[in-house]
């Protein structure tokens, strides 16, 4: 049977009917149809899925959908803000720390959720923060320089 | 959809009481409780586990958050390993907890993965489990008989099985607070930097008194037997010194003689037996650096 889960979805109320074994992943990109949340491994390991759930960071290939009753729900489509891509997605294309892409929206949702609690980080900091999401084209470095030319830019827009 | 055929209905349930978790659990035997996912959902989808039902234990008050009084901690189980470690009564009082529920996985599985089950995963290698020994923790564990509490060293007996029984859950991890002057530390060896599973671990907890004398201590060795082990025999080395060369060498050769290690991919019997000792030494130095600064 069917369960029937209301939640906030990007600031936005959204509703959505989901198997009780059914992962937020699943339904998020086949349910809701948010594609913008990868599937990588779906055993927690790679960190493409990242979502924030009630503002943590977590995978959503290890949370079932049903869970997000009443919570919220923040994903890789709720970080911009209209035509204005958020600093980090902005970043990430002028640092060109990208090539497949499949792991682009997990590093921005988790380097968001880490400039949120710390806008100033070290880059050993943001390495080992970002050492749960995998990136088999970049090498990292790319990826690393547009978190903290992200955070420069934050701290310089919020003089 | 190829594989819902094969399965059942599996039902989700989130009790808001101990109580309706405990009659969930006791009347459906293959119901599994579900606290942060990061081990159980894997398992299930991997076909290692067929629940018929999850029982999401995290809509039920007492089972998450962190609390500080008089007596000491009570980490309720389902709290995720992230909340612990940002805590600042468990950052000031219990650096040693902090250094072992950070290495449990990447920033993502602490958002998810709790300190309870890690526990109740029952991997000899879960790094919190040394942590807690070394304080003297103790776990609240409901049933159908009402509660009964475990001290944690004896809470895992083998490899993937605790002492809960049918029909029980872990409600909380209970920490006394510490004595003056009293800190621990805990430190893993892994082949990388990061997001790994440890080689061997060890915790060790340290009390000194007015002039640097230890006076009690605490050690505990994990991934290097079928359970986490404490050590005393080891604390007894380190109790009446200064951490001096000596003492320190042996504690390591006590905590090196009661590792009963496996060969395994991610080492040798040897190697894991001489690294439990270098790991006591070394977290033994660290307790007591913290405890100074008490």
């Amino acid at each position: 049977m069917k369960l029937h889960i209301e939640t906030t979805i990007n600031g936005e109320p959204a509703e959505y009917l989901c198997e009780p074994h059914e992962t937020l992943l699943s339904v998020l990109r086949n349910g809701v149809g948010l594609t913008g949340t990868k599937e990588g491994c779906s055993t927690g390991d790679c960190g493409a899925c990242s979502v924030l759930l009630d503002g943590r960071l977590v995978p959503s290939c290890l949370v079932l959908a049903p869970e997000a009753q009443g919570r919220t729900v923040t994903t890789i489509e709720g970080l911009a803000r209209g035509d204005r891509l958020h600093p980090l997605q902005q970043k990430f294309l002028e640092h060109a720390a990208l090539q497949c892409g499949i792991c682009t929206p997990g590093f921005i949702v988790a380097a968001a959720a880490l400039l949120d609690k710390n806008p100033n980080p070290t880059e050993t900091e943001v390495r080992y923060w970002l050492a749960g999401n995998l990136c088999r084209c970049t090498g990292y470095d790319k990826i690393i320089k547009a978190v903290l030319d992200s955070s420069a830019q934050l701290q310089k827009a919020a003089v | 959809m190829a594989y819902h055929f094969r399965m059942p209905a599996i039902r989700y349930e989130a009790p808001r009481s101990v109580a309706e978790a405990v009659r969930l659990i006791q009347t459906d035997p293959g119901a599994r409780v579900l606290a942060g996912g990061t081990d159980l959902l894997v398992q299930f989808h991997a076909g290692l586990r067929q629940p018929t039902a999850f029982v999401d234990i995290k809509r039920i008050p007492e089972l998450v958050g962190v609390s500080l009084d008089a007596n000491g901690l009570r980490l309720g189980a389902a709290t995720a390993a992230a909340v612990v470690c940002e805590h600042p009564d468990v950052r000031a009082l219990w650096p040693g907890v902090v250094d072992a529920v950070h290495l449990i996985g990447s920033t993502q599985i602490q958002g998810r993965g709790t300190v309870g089950g890690n526990l109740c995963n029952g991997s000899p290698a879960a790094d919190s489990t040394c942590a807690l020994i070394v304080n003297r923790a103790d776990c609240v564990i409901a049933g159908p008989k009402g509660e009964r509490v475990v001290a944690v060293e004896n809470f895992c007996i083998a490899p993937g099985k605790t002492v809960l029984e049918t029909g029980e859950f872990l409600v909380a991890v209970r920490l006394p607070r510490p004595a003056p002057r009293t800190a621990d530390a805990y430190l893993r060896l892994i082949p990388r930097t990061e997001m790994d599973i440890a080689v061997a671990g060890a915790a060790v907890s340290i009390t000194l008194d007015g002039s640097g004398m230890c006076t009690a201590a605490r050690v505990a060795i994990g991934a290097v037997a079928p359970t986490a082990l404490l050590v005393p025999e080891a604390a007894k080395a380190l109790v009446g010194s200064r951490l001096e060369d000596d003492a320190l060498a042996r504690a390591a050769a006590a905590a090196s003689v009661a590792a009963k290690p496996i060969d395994d991919k991610r080492g040798t019997v040897a190697y894991r037996k001489s690294v439990a000792g270098v790991l006591v030494k070394r977290a033994a130095k660290i307790a007591a650096g913290r405890a100074k600064g008490h």
